[in-house]
């Protein structure tokens, strides 16, 4: 076996004016608590990484999010992706110089693909992360169709995801984070075929986003068999937040199900 | 009777993010001292190189800065120096990102890009991002006080070939193996973060203030 990579476990945090919220397909937000807390536990479980996506609507609230990242930077020793509303190269910078180790972008690569070039020269790809919120567009017995959109699912963009995720992935960016709106917050498991779909396209990793509500949930997702979704990490956030279950016992089952994860602290 | 903790300079070129860095330091008591003067480098305890970004920008901003003529006597023999990510990487003759630039030319080899395919011709996944166990091996002081084999976070997409393999103290598989740790006298360089990297991370750095206090 040559590949000793680790697949990853990634509690995901929505941040809203500096709180943690999770909401069902972006709507009805219930308090999940105070980010640095929360990150701090994910981090005493040995999460493998964690990630923020500021939800906050408006862009003069800003210093919040910095100041966040600043604190949390500070108060736990694993990887931190930060995305949500960053709009520029600038924005980009101001994250990393607050804390993040990576940078999330969405809105602003579609408007501006050049933006993606650019940022993973100046940056270095492995720190960009371009996500995409995708929904199925096809019908019943037509071949399965994914577009992309933006502003939570209000916007569509009319964007094949697949050839989108191709696009950005030869302009440097240095993951993609796929997110179903169709699953998010449902815990009905991922969209398995779109996971699979892109997964199987590109040659960065593919981080499987929205309807993960179980282990075997997570399982599927990272499995690389038929009926799998190819992805090299899985988002979830609403079975931790809730204290329903931890990464450790998350990782057990995954361990048990044969995904390389890498094992729970202690074992 | 409390010890005084080792005085770090760790070395700011202007590449990210420092204070993740200065943390994980301060965890294994260690003082970190945050600077871009290289009479601050020469004079300290022991250097500490971190970094992320472009080999070309990072070159260039050290050279700019009057750092690398500091890291280059540093590394030559002088207190322990540890590099990370691109603290390991400038170490060698050149990189081969965005075109050949020359690195500090320290270690003999070259920084490539992981290969496109695996060795089954199956496409590998580039960045390498997450977490890989490296092996330890050879008896620098660092290995000495490590465990045979522990579990870190990489980020990256290039990776050190060096040319006398007898420098090389980890190894970790990706699309084969790559050298993922390397040490050469007063030099320990890994291509991992171990400030990113929980508990592993802290004994890294826990060994790290041991050769500190034994050099």
């Amino acid at each position: 076996m040559s590949n000793g990579l680790k697949k990853r476990i990634i509690p995901c945090l929505d941040v809203d004016q500096g709180r943690v919220v999770k909401g069902v397909k972006y709507v009805d937000h219930v308090d999940a608590g105070d980010p640095v807390e929360v990150a701090k536990r994910y981090d005493a479980q040995e999460a493998d990484e964690i990630t923020f996506l500021d939800i906050t609507a408006s862009h003069e609230e800003r210093g919040i999010l910095l100041d966040v990242v600043a604190r949390t930077a500070e108060s736990v020793f694993m990887p931190l992706c930060v995305g949500g509303g960053v709009r520029s190269l600038q924005d980009i910078r101001d994250l990393l110089n607050a804390g993040a180790d990576k940078v999330s972008i969405m809105t602003a690569a579609i408007k501006n693909p050049d933006l993606v070039d650019e940022a993973a020269a100046k940056i270095g790809s492995a720190n960009l992360v371009v996500a995409i919120d995708a929904k199925q567009v096809s019908g019943e017995g037509e071949p399965p169709r994914w577009e992309v959109f933006t502003h939570g699912g209000r916007h569509e963009t009319g964007i094949d995801a697949i050839e989108w995720a191709a696009q950005v992935a030869e302009r440097g960016a240095g993951e993609i984070l796929l997110t179903s709106m169709d699953r998010d917050g449902t815990k009905s498991g991922y969209d398995l075929a779109m996971l699979r779909a892109v997964s199987d396209r590109i040659t960065i990793p593919v981080i499987a986003s929205g309807g993960g509500g179980s282990a075997a949930d997570l399982a599927t997702a990272l499995d690389d068999g038929p009926a799998g979704g190819h992805c090299q990490a899985a988002l979830a956030a609403s079975i931790f937040h809730f204290k329903e279950t931890t990464v450790g016992e998350v990782k057990a089952e995954l361990l048990e199900a044969g995904i390389q994860v890498r094992p729970p602290a202690g074992r | 009777m409390p010890t005084i903790p080792p005085r770090i300079a760790l070395v700011d070129y202007g590449a990210g993010n420092i204070r993740s860095v200065a943390k994980a330091l301060e965890r294994s008591d260690l003082e970190p001292v945050v600077t871009a003067d290289p009479a601050v480098v020469r004079g300290a305890d022991g250097v500490l190189l971190p970094g992320v970004g472009a080999f070309r920008d990072a070159v260039t901003a050290l050279e700019e800065a009057g750092l690398a003529d500091a890291i280059r006597e540093v590394t030559s023999g002088g207190r322990p120096y540890l590099g990370i990510c691109f603290g390991l990487q400038l170490l060698f003759e050149e990189g081969t990102e965005h075109g050949i630039t020359p690195g500090l030319g320290q270690l003999g080899g070259r920084v490539t890009r992981f290969p496109e395919e695996d060795e089954n011709g199956e496409p590998l996944l580039v960045p390498h991002i997450g977490w890989n166990e490296v092996r330890y091996e050879g008896d620098h002081p660092m290995v000495q006080s490590l465990p045979e084999r522990d579990i870190y976070y990489f980020v990256h997409s290039y990776r050190p070939e060096p040319t006398d393999e007898s420098i090389i103290a980890g190894r970790a598989d990706y699309g084969g193996t790559f050298t993922a740790a390397v040490a050469k006298g007063n030099v320990f360089a890994i291509q991992f973060h171990p400030e990113k990297s929980q508990s592993a991370g802290k004994r890294l750095l826990d060994a790290y203030r041991a050769w500190l206090d034994q050099s």
